[in-house]
């Protein structure tokens, strides 16, 4: 044995590299950066400052591309009883190497800048883009510093595996804060207004946007700091929860809703106008998410016309409400319309739902997506104008009146909380039915829908529930935004609502209400709903793009979601061998159970490494 | 008295071949039946046929005195004859009490309204799903109890996996329980045990069961009757020592070329 494994715990050769993974990294991101460069980011992004001076969004849509190769290309793959050498300087020369080959890519573009004009089919062909990648100092300089900044970038993301836990911990919590910092700024300084605390984000962020220099480094190595003091709080906290039992578990349930309902109740009256616009259109998107995730996480129907329901719901409410409704308008209150929203949400789910529901999986998928279409195109047509005014819509929807409190579009705040008092209960319908028997029959139609049959679960019937509870939650969400927006148009229920509320559900983790809470905040939040802009404004031309990414990125890479429930990371990460210990010999029971607390011991990490660039 | 379960000239064709033809038995309360026959002979089909997955081309089942044709497989179940699947079939994601207490569908009736007021109905519906839920996963010893209860049923080993499909079938509360392959794939000391527990489903919870088995062991331990089909076609029925000497029987399983088999 030791005379096998002697030559290989020699440090090997800096040169001794795989250079066809070198080589194919680099030029991944060589061309990753040509292609952000010519869609035009770079330049599109350019104005938003993050750090003052040194960097700005449309830098960092680039910079970043370099150290994620460099950190991926010296990543080594373990195998079990395999050994493999330790990380060491050798990583840092493949990193660099990669960085080297990746700047060539834009090294190239600039030259193709400079001689060619291919204005025509690129449109971001531009010299603005030209300026921008020489820093407006020049073609060699250019070159050179791309090729240099790419090298040093590389060989740093390599370097991560190289140095020590902490020291890894350390930095990528600092570059993470302080981006973050600076990319939230609209929201911090917001906040920071509403508590009078001004002066705090003046002296943090300069005038013109983006943190100072100085405060840049300040806050990175605090917030480094902290992550290093934390470090594994989080986790035993999380864990120690877990593990309570009964009573102890529940009054510590309790205090944790209050500190969490609580926060949600005065948050908002510190939010200015803009924040709580965002926080209203998060909710709308959380309430529709909410519904659509009972139907293909908790069901797995693919519902791809899921904005029909939301159409119902917002239209329902307008005939109801508007006096300019151009044929019937009883000019109801919206509670009583509440009732009819629910009616209709649920009638519509009956017949779109019974023709399709026997349909299996792409086949369903499809014919739902056609459905969502069409029922926009008939409140679109010329057919149905008299009811629903085709094109220009319905208008005038009064503010909703509730006595001690009016919420109206112009107030966000209050339509924030009557967002939030809806999503509250969607919250506990999901809770509460995916602790029951229809739940369960749900959850078994998901996992196999034959055999659920076979169990005795009428699969129609049920899947047609799941169907129903899901339209009347996104008829909720279409009342409140009737009655936000103030009028109604066919335009604001395009495929892509339903499009970005399924990515939503993926993102955030299918089936878990917390993953669909944080999917909603973090991607409509930041990035924006479809007509709604994020905290990212700048990003508003680049969602599409950036949703399609995140998406096959997430599909790829961690297909449970964001915040996983802890039962399905198991699933799709867990080695096989569990499921063959039987092989392995008469105590197999004795194997699994250990196996098997070591999985659950693992479990939460998960959602623990969030921080973690990898 | 009429039969438990009754079949009659039942026949089923996939595209030209006859996976099935003539076959004509019947299961009375409290038996234990062993379907045998080589690859291929139309074992799995004549379970699905009776589970309702599989249109039979003619022929009539009989349960209780009526024809359970027709129906859909959740009715089936809902008339008392719950079943197995030889390449286990659980639902891995959720957990394997969940496992059990989905089965229970078709005997409860909670709805949303329940679920969402927490009404005393549901409660009491849901203790009593998972106290029959326990004591179906108990009937295997501390193999599914304890901690492995909140585990998803992926995680189980395999023959873990094969003792939670019939669990599953029991908690159904079935009048008679069909068991594709129940040992397949477990070790010697595994399937004696298992051996024994069919014989404890008959006489402590009086199912009615009808078997598929290739382990000649197993089913000559627990069958009171044994059925032969080969292609389809039923060629011996009786007690396990008259089909063993069978020279039908042994032709069928060994006096052939072995790709005729298939
Ligand atoms: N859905 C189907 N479509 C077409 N042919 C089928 C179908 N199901 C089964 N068959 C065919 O019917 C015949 C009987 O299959 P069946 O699965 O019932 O055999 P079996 O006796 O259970 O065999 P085994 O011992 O291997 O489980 C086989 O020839 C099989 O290929
Ligand atoms: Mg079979």
């Amino acid at each position: 044995m030791t005379a096998v494994t002697a030559p290989r715990a020699v440090t090997p050769a800096l040169l001794d590299q795989d250079w066809r993974s070198v080589g194919k990294w680099g030029g991944l991101c060589g061309l990753a950066i040509v292609l952000v460069s010519l869609i035009g980011m770079p330049v599109g992004l350019d104005s938003r400052t993050l750090v003052e001076g040194r960097l700005s969004l449309g830098y960092l849509a680039l910079v970043w591309l370099p150290v994620v190769f460099g950190y991926v290309v010296s990543k080594r793959v373990v195998l079990e009883g395999v050994e493999t050498p330790d990380p060491g300087l050798r990583d840092v020369v493949a990193g660099l190497c990669c960085g080297i080959v990746a700047g060539l890519g834009p090294a190239l573009l600039i030259l193709g800048l400079d001689n060619w004009n291919l204005r025509k089919p690129l449109v971001n062909w531009s010299p603005k883009l030209l300026e921008l990648l020489t820093y407006d100092r020049g073609i060699g300089y250019g070159v050179a510093a791309w090729i240099i900044t790419c090298a040093v970038l590389a060989a740093l993301g390599s370097m991560l595996h190289v140095v020590p836990a902490s020291v890894r911990r350390f930095v990528s919590y600092a570059v993470m804060g302080a981006l973050l910092l600076s990319v939230l700024e609209s929201a911090i300084v917001d906040l920071s207004e509403g508590f009078g605390l001004e002066s705090l984000t003046d002296a943090i962020y300069a005038k013109r946007g983006g943190l100072t220099v100085t405060s840049t480094i300040i806050l990175g190595v605090v917030i480094g700091g902290l992550s290093l003091l934390t470090k594994g709080r989080v986790k035993s906290a999380t864990n120690r929860y877990r593990q309570m039992e009964g009573a102890e578990r529940q009054r510590t349930s309790i205090v944790l809703f209050i500190v969490v309902a609580a926060v949600c109740v005065v948050l908002p009256m510190f939010l200015g106008t803009i924040m709580n616009e965002l926080l209203a259109n998060v909710g709308l998107f959380l309430l529709l998410a909410l519904g659509l995730n009972i139907v293909v996480g908790l069901a797995g129907i693919l519902d791809l016309g899921y904005v029909a329901f939301f159409a119902v719901g917002g239209y329902t409410t307008a005939v109801l409400t508007s006096s300019q409704s151009p044929w019937f308008h009883p000019e109801w209150h919206f509670g009583i319309v509440l009732l009819a929203v629910v009616v209709m949400a649920a009638i519509t789910g009956l017949v779109i739902g019974a023709p399709v529901i026997r349909m299996r999986g792409d086949y369903l998928a499809i014919v739902t997506l056609g459905f969502g279409e069409i029922i926009r195109l008939l409140f679109l047509s010329d057919w149905l104008k008299p009811y629903f005014g085709g094109a220009q819509g319905i208008t005038n929807v009064p503010p909703v009146d509730f006595g001690f409190a009016l919420v109206k579009g112009t107030d966000p705040r209050s339509v924030f909380y009557l967002v939030l008092a809806f999503c509250a209960l969607a919250i506990y319908v999901s809770w509460r039915l995916q602790a029951s028997r229809l739940g369960r029959a749900w959850m078994a139609i998901r996992e196999d829908e034959q055999v659920a049959e076979a169990m005795g679960i009428n699969t129609v019937n049920t899947k047609l529930m799941a169907f129903v509870v899901g339209a009347i939650l996104a008829s909720f969400s279409g009342a409140i935004l009737a009655a936000k927006v103030g009028s109604i148009f066919p335009n604001s229920f395009m495929i892509l609502v339903s499009i970005i509320i399924l990515v939503v559900v993926i993102v955030g983790g299918m089936g878990n209400i917390v993953g669909v809470l944080v999917g909603s905040v973090v991607l409509i939040g930041v990035l924006g709903g479809p007509r709604q802009p994020g905290l990212l404004q700048e990003f508003q031309s680049f969602k599409l793009l950036i949703y399609g990414a995140l998406l096959v990125f997430m599909m790829l890479k961690r297909p449970e979601g964001l915040v996983p429930s802890a039962r399905r990371s198991q699933e799709l990460h867990q080695e096989e061998y569990l499921q063959d210990a039987w092989l392995k010999g008469e105590d197999h029971d004795q194997e699994e159970a250990e196996a098997q607390a070591e999985a659950v011991a693992h479990a939460p990490a998960g959602v623990e490494g969030e921080g973690d660039p990898s | 008295m009429s039969h438990l379960l009754e079949i009659q000239d039942l026949k089923v064709t996939f595209g030209g071949l006859d996976a099935l033809s003539g076959l004509n038995f019947h299961v009375d309360e409290g038996e234990i039946v062993s379907v045998i026959g080589p690859n291929g002979a139309g074992k799995t089909t004549f379970f699905n046929t009776i589970s309702g997955l599989v249109e039979p081309a003619e022929g009539d089942i009989l349960f209780e005195g009526e024809s359970v044709l027709g129906l859909d497989p959740h009715q089936v179940t809902d008339l008392g004859i719950a079943r197995t699947f030889q390449n286990v079939r659980l639902f891995p994601n959720m957990t394997i009490l969940e496992n059990v207490m989905v089965s229970q569908h078709c005997r409860t009736s909670q709805l949303v309204f329940g679920a969402l007021f927490q009404t005393k109905a549901f409660k009491q519906e849901e203790r009593e799903i998972r106290k029959r839920a326990e004591e179906v996963l108990g009937f295997f010893g501390s193999r599914l109890i304890g901690y492995r209860m909140e585990q998803p049923a992926f995680a189980l080993s395999y023959a873990n996996r094969r003792r939670l499909e019939i669990a599953r079938a029991m908690a159904t509360q079935p009048r008679l329980l069909l068991l594709d392959e129940p040992v397949a794939g477990m070790n010697p000391m595994e399937t004696a045990e298992l051996t024994g527990l069919i014989g404890q489903l008959r006489t402590e919870w009086g199912f009615t069961i009808v078997m598929i088995e290739h382990d000649m062991k197993v089913v000559r331990d627990v069958s009171d009757r044994v059925v032969v089909l080969d292609h389809g076609v039923p060629i011996a029925q009786g007690s396990y020592d008259e089909v063993s000497t069978n020279p039908d029987v042994i032709e069928a399983y060994l006096g052939r070329p072995v790709e005729a088999g298939a």
